[in-house]
């Protein structure tokens, strides 16, 4: 009878691995592809094992003239500024909806929630975008549906919900405004909370590329998701950097490489933060989904 | 009436500093939420940049007509539909599945380690994951028609051949989300009483028994809940991983293009502000009876889990 619960056990654990495995393997490809040789990728595809490795694509991405660094720095100035300004909002008013001093939370809560329920959809967004002149700018890629999102404030406010009023009474006993209670006595106090929305909302702004496509012609303020999008779709993105073939010293240009390896500078950020993503992402979707 | 103002203007008095903590975002939410149901009018007008909202020409239901008059209509509709009822339920089922094997593992170690590669996709763009399609499907470099050929299969080009996609999509939708419902199914197995378990035991019932007994009715109410709420949203959705992955192949559109893609394209490449606002008005109305009716249903089954 021993024998048998081992068994599965064996066979679970292996199906566990290979399920993993392939949750992760068409990345390694990609990875691979990013170091292949040229003319090896056009003899015999993509492989997993590359016949030659090569670093073109890297030499030309980092030290040749491409938009990647001006895109790189897009992306990571419109991440921080917004994630800043996103976390601030949202944890600030996540404060007076919870605050039971405070009478018309429910009501304004109603506001907040009535605006996730019915969506009037893409057209009036771009149309309001438009009017505001949002437009080619860099804020189109900071403010439109990424600075604000009425889920992250339900999730901030039902965290402050279970610290206890009385604090709040006491402090106001003391003197305290709302602003001093909010900033130095619930905030500090909600870390976690606040460290998942953080994390909501720069994975949010990193892999955003919706604005750009809607909101952005300017290549200059290219996120680095949108150019990836486009270095698919047009070819000429790639013959641009051409120009700058001189520095490999041979003629052809490492085309299939060069956008895998592009793919993979994309992600490097996520790969780095990983252990701390995962770790605030899986407390977040514990706060957010499952009611105790 | 007199009595309710002044204590209203009391308790703006008293606790301004509080409402002031929430205007930042109330601006935003009136601005990006409130502010742009007007827009939804143009859906009856001859609406161009120039005349704006208010003065544009009334062309009543033109703009409808156009579009339901066209098959593409039910194309896009049913496409949406069809994908969407995919994702959720293939997902579902796959995490569900998935849990129940994570909860059965004895090393922690190792669950750990699994758990946090079959989580790593989720946190891809759909951009990245167009990359990885791509890279697996492309007629002259991908891997799978290699594949193919090692078994004497003939290569297919898969970005002309519409029947594939349904299901390509389904998989690559599974794929980069498995992780996600993993992680929320296993804290619905975690937060079952151990005692349940102990009971079974002791009755001699077997570890699949356990499984089939405890383990998966005690977890369905999380699950059929969160279906729910998913199939509630089902009209919406999928423009990022859709466009992404498909762009403007018009060869896949029969199988894969949705409302989301159709309404986009209406606005930005064609340029019909008015006539992608009537095919969005259409999915606003019946995307809300849709989250109203399924909340209706939650309610029946669980109040506390209702959104309203």
């Amino acid at each position: 009878m021993t024998s048998r619960p081992k068994f599965f056990d064996a066979v679970n654990a292996a199906l566990i691995g290979i399920i993993s495995i392939l949750c992760i393997l068409p990345m390694l490809l990609v990875l691979m592809v990013s170091f292949t040789d040229e003319a090896s990728i056009k003899q015999f595809g993509y492989q997993l094992f590359p016949s030659e490795l090569s670093l073109d694509a890297y030499k030309l991405l980092l030290f040749g003239s491409t938009p990647l660094y001006q895109s790189y720095m897009i992306s990571i100035f419109v991440t921080v500024i917004g994630t800043i300004l996103a976390v601030t909002i949202t944890s600030m008013a996540g404060y007076t909806l919870a605050a039971k001093h405070i009478r018309y939370r429910n009501g304004l809560g109603l506001f907040f929630f009535i605006t996730m329920v019915f969506n009037t959809g893409l057209v009036p967004w771009y149309l309001i975008n438009l009017n505001l002149g949002m437009n080619n700018t860099i804020w189109a890629l900071i403010i439109p549906s990424l600075v604000f999102n009425p889920f992250n404030l339900f999730l901030v406010r039902n965290y402050m919900s279970q610290i206890p009023p009385s604090l709040t009474e006491a402090a106001k006993i003391d003197g305290a405004s709302d602003f001093y209670i909010a900033f130095r006595i619930f905030f500090p106090l909600c870390m976690p909370v606040l460290a998942t929305i953080t994390l909501f909302y720069g994975i949010a702004y990193w892999n955003n590329w919706f604005n750009a496509i809607m909101l952005v012609d300017n290549e200059k303020l290219y996120p680095l998701q949108y150019l990836l999008f486009k270095l698919n779709s047009e070819i000429s993105m790639i013959q641009q950097m051409q120009s700058s073939g001189a520095i490999l010293g041979s003629q052809t240009l490492p085309q299939e490489s060069v956008k895998m390896a592009t793919a993979i500078l994309t992600i490097g950020p996520v790969v780095l933060f990983y252990p701390f993503l995962q770790r605030y992402f899986i407390k977040g979707l514990l706060i957010g989904s499952v009611k105790e | 009436m007199k009595k309710n103002r002044s204590g209203f203007l009391r308790e703006i008095r008293s606790n301004g500093s509080a409402y002031l903590l929430v205007v930042p975002a109330a601006i935003y939410t009136l601005v990006f939420g409130y502010f742009t149901l007007p827009y939804m009018l143009i859906a009856f007008q001859k609406f161009n940049f120039k005349t704006g909202l208010f003065n544009s020409a009334w062309v009543g239901f033109d703009n409808f007509k156009f579009f339901f008059s066209s098959p593409r209509a039910l194309e896009v509709t049913f496409n949406t539909l069809k994908l969407n009822f995919l994702f959720i339920m293939v997902g579902t089922l796959a995490a569900m599945a998935l849990a129940i094997l994570f909860n059965e593992l004895r090393s922690r170690w190792f669950s750990r380690v699994t758990q946090s590669t079959i989580l790593f996709p989720h946190f891809l763009s759909w951009v990245i994951v167009s990359y990885i399609v791509y890279s697996l499907l492309s007629t002259d470099y991908g891997i799978l028609n290699r594949i193919l050929a090692f078994f004497h299969v003939d290569p297919v080009n898969w970005y002309a051949s519409p029947q594939y996609w349904t299901w390509i999509l389904t998989t690559a939708a599974v794929w980069k989300d498995i992780g996600m419902n993993l992680v929320i199914y296993l804290a619905a197995i975690t937060g079952i009483d151990d005692s349940y378990y102990e009971a079974g035991r002791i009755d001699g019932a077997s570890r699949w028994q356990l499984i089939r007994h405890i383990t998966i009715p005690l977890m369905l109410p999380t699950i059929t809940i969160l279906t729910l709420l998913a199939l509630g949203k089902i009209m919406y959705g999928s423009f990022d991983m859709i466009y992404a992955i498909v762009k403007d192949n018009g060869l896949l559109y029969p199988t894969v293009d949705v409302i989301d893609t159709y309404v986009f394209r209406s606005l930005r490449t064609i340029g019909n502000p008015a006539q992608a606002m009537a095919v969005g008005l259409y999915q606003s109305v019946v995307g809300f009876i849709l989250v109203w009716g399924s909340n209706k249903i939650v309610k029946k089954v669980n109040p506390d889990h209702a959104l309203f």
